[in-house]
């Protein structure tokens, strides 16, 4: 029983960090129909980022961790204006391969970049400088709770509840859902497209940033190819919910989460392959995702 | 039904036109090109080939390997991609070594001068490299690669066009196999996961061991398998064998059924940058033995990274990074001068692979690849930071191991182990 | 179509092979080693990239799983030379350099691939799009795990000792084939009916198009081809590892297929070039080290950063990649008499 629960809990703390990543993939492809794959490496600046805020701001400000959050998701947040600018602008009425590979091109250059400046090796992250760990429940038969993984759960929680508003209480949420349903009748009824594609990179790439401190706080390691995995995962686990549903990338989150946890408890050695095979499974039953809705084709 | 004619027809003609050509042997004993095929095509050769090169004679190649006051060296190492970290350790050390053989008047009269190319850590991208240092700028030298798979793939190009090899850190038994050109300055795998059991067993008196394997490094997977073998042939008992990838972060549910089994030790063969993560977690779970593993923990980014949790686990290294004096000191102190930080295993070895060849170029005494090979083969109690180094047979490194403690977030000189 | 006609076809194929044999022969290997291995992978990745453009540029399924074809390939036709019992004669006919079972062997691992193809055509029924991608991905990732775990082809540690077989004159044969069966098959009907599917697959099936068939039958010949290129690489690097084939290396053909042009054969072909040579051709970079105040190019990993940029940038100003979906000699044509451009010419080879 005791595993079980133990099982499950890994699931759930890997899946909310993943649910939170997927969030921005979801974002960027329902308003621009783009796989970004320069996401998962938007993370890895974002915990860069955290590392070097955390790292100043520690013992010197209150709240260090929160301060490094806003930080890194704020910097980030003006990197992805920048990317979509400079890269995906151009291309945006090309074919959508063409931005893919676009995409691509952008995620080598910033692994690259940063390896070279920042040199390859792996870096510790300040955990307990940011928040210190201690064990909050720890009783026979119940596994160990963690208060710092509590923190990275809440905070992910948070984060998506503030993205939910956004996109469902906002003038700027329902602008986002007007381009991601037609981009020309939105600009016919005075939507400024380019304001709200700038926007919704703005807020995908603040929620990675967000992901990767999260990440880094959680395991404690930064490293210039370290968002290639959590992105490709991620990324997973948006079209398994559905992609460019919101809900469907928190609840996909969650399943890779738990499908992850329970098949390296189970099968480690063949830990990828089930993941991937129920990844297939389900979208041979549901083609567009969990909670995706399939489109309609007008002839 | 015609593409299968045209298909047929081709072979036909392959067949026709290949009957009339004269067999042709392999092309050996010239100049960097040229050559034909390596090996027959039936394939599984394990003895190696031999180059069949004039130790004496004039070697134009060699010559050519001279740029002004300096002599060309190649190196092919991960620069970039998800090994870069290793890479970039070996040739911090390499850079250093090469500082240090400089400053002494060089080797033959010349500076020695690295030409580091990047294989991205592939196969294919090692093979394109090494071609390119060997064709394009005639290095007399080559060194390279930390991963075994890159090793091999440019292991052939150097055997078939004579030019030696030392690589700093492939463990993999087959890279020195190719031939007599290869060498390297590193333990095999069997060595240390054999050091590794006798210290659980002997030292540490465990009973029970679990494996944690990472699946995706043939490093990880040969010290494991020699561990088992050594473990349970001094009556030990293997109660879990888990794998991770390289790419994980986390390891929570293999920690889980690992901690099921209650072993004694866990042995867990992998690299620095996943040791602390995997320390870490475990010791969240509430898992209290020790971990142990081998050269690849060499790194300060080992506790970094794992901190306390790193408490009490142990692993085998090439050398005691605490010495205050002697060779590993001064290559310590230089390294903390050039990059910052302390040494990594890699570098140690980096490092080593550098002098090691300098020593044996000088003792060649000429610029002749052959004599050179010659003066590797024949190193003998060469004394390096990774230990004294002699050339087996094999042409593998006959040395001994130290194995190392961690004991409040520092190391702690345990033992030093000789093959047995 | 007389009998003239196709005597002069197969006489220029004939031709053809012949011309390969003889640059292998005279030629290839009197050239430096550093081309030699560059023109190989060259080779290589155009067999690859052939394979997926029928795929991905002709039928317009989005695959991202082709490093798994490749992988079954290369893996099969490397446990056929090296494993399976040839007679004798066969491994020494006509000659040690061209044995008869290296072509058998690179057969039987397109089709080991070709049926793994067919396995996953088979979810492209189904699936469009992004979600067609990552399922064909995620059966990339699975081949990987079953060989990093498969012990009897060298698990991690890889499969060694592969006899270095592929040479000069198999690659490019490879590739000639390849492109001659690609550019026969697009002009003919079943290809007009694989081109059907990509540019509206609802009105090619009220056309009466069995657009399942093609969609089924493109991957199958996608992943013969990819299953070739993965024996041929092996044959060359005499190494296979698992990690060679993750998904950064269905990504490299990708870009190969966009940056050429999708359902341009003559772009891909030029574009595997550029892209293998471009990587490589960067190393050179490295002279830069001496100049001053350009050190920093000299570093090794700036190589990569560069290579990154111009990837974006053949995005943006080619964004329909090199040739679009035309042939080159289409766009020589249209340029030397002036005309305004016209869909792709029939014509072609028998």
């Amino acid at each position: 029983m005791e595993v079980v629960l133990q099982v499950l809990l890994n699931g759930l703390i890997l899946g909310s960090v993943y649910a939170l990543i997927a969030l921005g993939y979801t974002m960027v492809y329902g308003v621009l129909r783009l796989i970004n794959f320069a996401h998962g490496d938007v993370l890895m600046l974002g915990a860069f980022a955290g590392y070097f805020v955390g790292n100043a701001v520690a013992e010197v400000m209150p709240f260090p961790l929160l301060v490094t959050l806003i930080a890194s998701m704020a910097i980030c947040a003006a990197i992805g204006v920048l990317i979509e600018r400079l890269a995906y602008k151009p291309v945006r009425s090309a074919p959508s391969l063409t931005s893919l590979i676009t995409a691509m091109g952008v995620s080598l250059f910033l692994e690259y970049t940063t390896a070279l400046v920042l040199g390859p090796t792996p870096r510790g992250f300040p955990q307990d400088k940011l928040l210190p760990d201690s064990t909050l429940i720890h009783a026979a038969g119940f596994p160990d709770v963690h208060s710092r993984d509590l923190v990275v759960m809440a905070t992910a929680l948070v984060l998506l509840g503030v993205l939910y508003y956004i996109v469902a209480h906002t003038r700027m949420g329902k602008a986002m859902r007007a381009v991601s349903f037609d981009k020309d009748a939105s600009r016919l009824m005075g939507i400024n497209v380019d304001r709200v594609i700038s926007f919704t990179f703005a807020v995908g790439a603040a929620l990675a940033a967000g992901g990767g401190v999260l990440y880094a706080l959680k395991y404690g390691r930064v490293e210039p190819y370290m968002g290639i995995y959590p992105g490709l995962k991620a990324f997973i686990a948006a079209v398994l919910g559905g992609i460019g549903s919101i809900p469907g990338a928190m609840l996909g989150g969650l399943l890779i989460g738990f499908t992850e946890a329970g098949a390296s408890y189970f099968f480690s050695t063949y830990r990828d392959a089930v993941v991937f095979s129920v990844l297939v499974l389900v979208l041979l039953v549901r083609p567009a995702g969990i909670l995706g809705r399939g489109m309609v084709e007008k002839v | 039904m015609r593409r299968l004619a045209i298909c047929l027809l081709l072979t036909l003609c392959c067949l026709a036109l290949g009957c009339t050509r004269p067999p042709d042997g392999d092309t050996t004993g010239g100049g960097a090109t040229g050559g034909t095929t390596t090996g027959g095509t039936t394939g599984g050769t394990t003895g190696g080939q031999t180059s069949k090169g004039d130790p004496n004679a004039k070697d134009e190649y060699a010559e050519k390997a001279v740029d002004g006051d300096n002599l060309k060296i190649g190196v092919y190492l991960s620069i970039t991609g998800a090994s870069a970290t290793f890479g970039e350790g070996s040739r911090a050390g390499m850079e250093i070594a090469v500082d240090e053989v400089n400053k002494k008047g060089g080797v033959l009269g010349k500076k020695l001068k690295l030409i580091v190319e990047d294989d991205e850590g592939k196969p294919d991208k090692a093979a394109a490299a090494g071609q390119k240092l060997i064709t394009q700028d005639n290095v007399l030298v080559v060194l390279g690669e930390v991963i075994s798979s890159n090793s091999l793939a440019v292991a052939p190009i150097c055997q078939k066009n004579e030019v030696p090899m030392i690589s700093p850190s492939s463990t993999n038994v087959k890279v020195t196999q190719v031939g007599d050109m290869i060498f390297r300055v590193c333990f095999l795998d069997d060595f240390q996961g054999q050091v590794m059991a006798r210290y659980a067993a002997d030292n540490l008196k465990a009973k029970t061991a679990a494996l944690m394997i990472e699946k995706s490094s043939d490093y990880s997977v040969g010290l494991a398998d020699s561990f088992q073998k050594t473990f349970e042939a001094k009556g030990g008992k293997i109660v879990a064998t888990e794998s991770f990838t390289n790419a994980d972060t986390d390891f929570s549910s293999v920690l889980t059924k690992i901690k099921g089994s209650n072993p004694d030790v866990i042995f867990l063969p992998s690299y620095y940058n996943s040791v602390g993560l995997i320390a870490k977690q475990a010791r969240e779970q509430g898992i209290t033995v020790p971990f142990l593993g081998g050269d690849g923990w060499e790194s300060p980014k080992l506790i970094e990274l794992g901190g306390k949790a790193l408490d009490g686990c142990a692993f085998s290294t090439h050398f005691n990074v605490n010495e205050t004096e002697g060779k590993v000191a001064d290559f310590v102190k230089a390294y903390k001068a050039k990059t910052g930080n302390l040494p990594d295993g890699l570098s140690a070895l980096g490092y080593d692979d550098v002098l090691l060849m300098a020593d044996a170029i000088n003792r060649a005494g000429k610029l002749n690849r052959f004599a050179i090979r010659d003066a590797i083969a024949s190193t003998k109690d060469f004394q390096g930071v990774t230990g004294t180094i002699t050339i087996n047979a094999q042409r593998n490194p006959d040395k001994p191991a130290t194995i190392m403690q961690i004991k409040d977030g520092k190391l702690e000189f345990v033992t030093q182990m000789a093959p047995e | 179509m007389n009998t003239a006609h196709y005597l002069k076809k197969w006489g220029i194929l004939l031709g053809a092979v012949v011309l390969l044999f003889c640059i292998e022969e005279f030629a290839f290997w009197a050239i430096n080693g550093f081309w030699q291995n560059l023109i190989i992978l060259a080779g290589i990745n155009m067999v690859a990239a052939l394979g997926l453009n029928l795929i991905n540029g002709y039928c317009g399924q989005f695959s991202l799983g082709h490093a798994g074809f490749m992988a079954i390939g290369g893996y099969t036709t490397a446990f056929f030379t090296m494993r399976f019992a040839w007679p004798d004669w066969m491994m020494h006919m006509p000659t040690d350099r061209y044995p008869i079972m290296f072509p058998l062997s690179l057969i039987l691992g397109g089709l080991v691939a070709a049926v793994a193809g067919l396995i996953v055509g088979i979810p492209s029924l189904r699936l469009k799009g992004d979600y067609l991608a990552i399922v064909t991905l995620a059966f990339g990732e699975i081949v990987r795990v079953f060989l990093l775990n498969f012990d009897y082809m060298g698990a991690a540690r890889g499969l060694t000792d592969i006899p270095k077989i592929s040479s000069f004159f198999w690659v490019y044969g490879c590739v000639l084939l390849a492109t001659v069966v690609v550019l026969n098959l697009i002009n003919s009907s079943p290809g007009r009916a694989i081109i059907s599917v990509r540019e509206d697959e609802l009105a090619a099936e009220v056309m009466g198009v069995w657009t399942t068939y093609y969609k089924v039958a493109s991957f199958l010949m996608g992943a013969f081809l990819a299953g070739v290129a993965g024996g041929l690489m092996g044959h060359w690097l005499q190494i296979l590892t698992p990690e060679k084939f993750n998904f950064v290396l269905s990504i490299e053909i990708v870009v190969i297929v966009v940056v050429g042009g999708m359902g341009s054969t003559s772009g891909v072909l030029l574009a595997a070039i550029l892209l293998t040579a471009l990587p490589e051709l960067l190393r050179f970079t490295s002279g830069m080290a001496a100049v001053p105040g350009l050190s920093l190019l000299g570093q090794p990993s700036m190589r990569m950063i560069l290579y990154s940029l111009m990837m974006i940038l053949l995005m943006i100003y080619r964004p329909k990649g090199l040739c679009g979906n035309r042939e080159i000699w289409d766009i020589l044509k249209n340029r030397a008499s002036g005309t305004p451009s016209e869909p792709r010419k029939k014509q072609a080879m028998p």
